[in-house]
């Protein structure tokens, strides 16, 4: 099994800890000048996303954590698994709905998202940041209203709610920013 | 390649012309105080065939490829001009003061350039409280106008454990120190299984105790015996090593020592070290034997200190990271 000192590491560099996948976020050195070298390290348990940090003695090694990203594309839900497939290689993945997490919210069928692997199996799913999708329910649509000011909740095809300007009407279609689960704007026809 | 910036625009100097020139002018204060006070610069190798033996303390490797008898002669880039500067006091230099770069494999971080510039300095006749003084007085003197020292505050090692950690390291066994790191402070370490005692307490002195150090100029002196590394230990119960470092602002600016000067204690002390680096694993070098045959014919009492003008040129000029004073740090190196 491939391992790595502390001597490597680095932001994004996939370990192993505690029996999870977890990503470097930051690595200080810290070193008395006539004693141990520690590193002071923030990290990301992947299948958690809760950021941790831990002091490692300079020198340890860690094994090495079976993680890459792949970018995929979003086939259907069948409610139990979400199924992905490479664009190039027709290879199809199937996700768990804890891997998919919040990124349910935002999966459009046919758009590509990122797909992180973990000893070959989905472990998280990333949207694109920005997603187009229509909207299903509101109330209706105040005309010539365009201040932003105030809103209401919509229901967009995907399930997700999100607040948005009043001038809003079913069918729009909206640019949302999936990381802050934000309305951006309507989108051009 | 993503790692690194690209090569069209890290030409460049990392540091402000203006922080170059505070540079220049802490150096030629440096050489000014030394000068008024009578001693004497002096200028010893950066590679040398022997090296230290600190297991704690990772030299550069290098090799001599000929002409002459010495072709093919391993050679070691120096982490301190600590040996060759002793070798000069064994012959009579009196007091010495050298500005050099030193070398350190395996140091890199926002407090660490694998390269960085220090100043050396050995006085005849003094002890480790003479030095701490006249640190003192170097810094104000090369920081007047640039940087206030703010108060000066002494501690012992174990008084300082006592009040910035709330427990006693002589009483305090790993678990212990283990549980106050996991409890008060959220220090989670990973790898200590094997530590030593001397890890643990490095662990607490850099997690715990440096961060909480504050404003001001810090001595922090009588370390225990296990990390005297080149200073005398006096009797007692326990025994204390005669050694100090300085911290400014938080920051660990100086390390000095009352010499030893026993040559016998520093043979036993080097085989010691390299016991331990055989025990870790790590390249066994060869030991200093001039400086044990300088040490055999009589080394003058002495203090000595090394004090990072990198990190003291951060301090004055407010960086957050050496390479923001650094002309060319290592990634531009």
């Amino acid at each position: 099994m491939a391992s790595y000192s502390t001597n490597e590491f680095k932001s994004g560099l996939k370990i192993m800890l505690d029996g999870d996948p977890c990503a470097v976020i930051e690595n200080e050195f810290v070193k008395p000048g006539k004693g141990q070298a520690f590193n002071r390290v923030r990290i990301r348990n992947l299948k958690t996303g809760r950021v941790i940090e831990r002091t490692f003695k300079s020198g340890e090694t860690v094994e090495a954590a079976d993680v890459m990203d792949i970018d995929l594309q979003f086939l259907y839900s069948d409610g139990e698994f979400w199924h992905f497939m490479h664009p190039v290689s027709y290879e199809q993945q199937a996700a768990e709905a804890t891997a998919v997490g919040d990124a349910k919210l935002w999966l459009k069928e046919q758009d590509m998202c990122m797909v992180t692997l973990w000893n070959g199996n989905p472990l998280a799913v990333t949207p694109p940041n920005f997603v187009y999708l229509a909207v299903v329910e509101t109330d209706p649509g105040v005309r010539g209203d365009t201040s932003g000011g105030g809103g209401k909740p919509a229901t967009l095809e995907t399930g997700a709610v999100v607040r948005v300007p009043l001038f809003i009407e079913i069918g729009d279609v909206l640019k949302i920013d999936t990381r802050t689960g934000e309305y951006v704007s309507r989108a051009k026809e | 390649m993503a790692d690194f910036p690209s090569l069209q625009s890290d030409w460049r100097p990392a540091a402000a012309l203006d922080v170059l020139r505070l540079r220049a002018r802490l150096l030629r204060r440096i050489r000014t105080f030394f000068d008024r006070a009578g001693v004497l610069e002096v200028d010893t190798p950066a590679l040398s065939a022997a090296a230290v033996t600190s297991p704690h303390l990772a030299s550069f490797q290098s090799a001599y490829h000929g002409p002459g008898p010495l072709r093919g002669r391993q050679l070691y880039l120096h982490t301190s001009p600590e040996f060759a500067m002793k070798r000069l006091l064994a012959a009579g230099s009196g007091s010495i003061y050298q500005l050099c770069k030193v070398f350190r494999d395996g140091e890199s971080g926002c407090n660490h350039n694998p390269e960085f510039t220090l100043l050396e300095w050995y006085r005849t006749d003094y002890d480790h409280l003479d030095l701490m003084d006249e640190v003192e007085r170097l810094l104000a003197t090369v920081l007047d106008g640039i940087l206030p020292l703010g108060g000066v505050h002494h501690w012992a090692w174990r008084d300082l454990f006592i009040e910035f950690a709330g427990l006693d390291p002589l009483l305090a066994g790993v678990t212990e120190l283990a549980n106050l790191l996991a409890d008060k402070h959220a220090v989670v370490p990973v790898g200590m299984q094997d530590a030593s005692l001397d890890d643990w307490h490095d662990l607490v002195m850099t997690q715990v105790i440096e961060p909480r150090l504050g404003a001001g100029l810090v001595f922090v002196r009588d370390y225990p015996a296990s990390q005297a590394a080149l200073a005398r230990i006096r009797r007692g119960n326990p025994p204390v090593a005669s050694r100090f470092e300085a911290y400014l602002n938080g920051m660990e600016l100086a390390n000095g020592f009352h010499e030893l000067s026993d040559a016998d204690e520093q043979r036993s002390r080097f085989d010691a070290e390299l016991a331990q680096r055989k025990q870790r694993r790590l390249p066994i070098v060869p030991a200093d034997e001039r400086l044990l045959a300088a040490l055999s014919s009589g080394l003058p009492d002495c203090a000595g200190v090394a004090l990072g003008v990198d990190r003291l040129l951060m301090l004055a000029c407010g960086a957050r990271c050496l390479s923001d004073v650094l002309a060319f740090p290592f990634e531009r190196a």
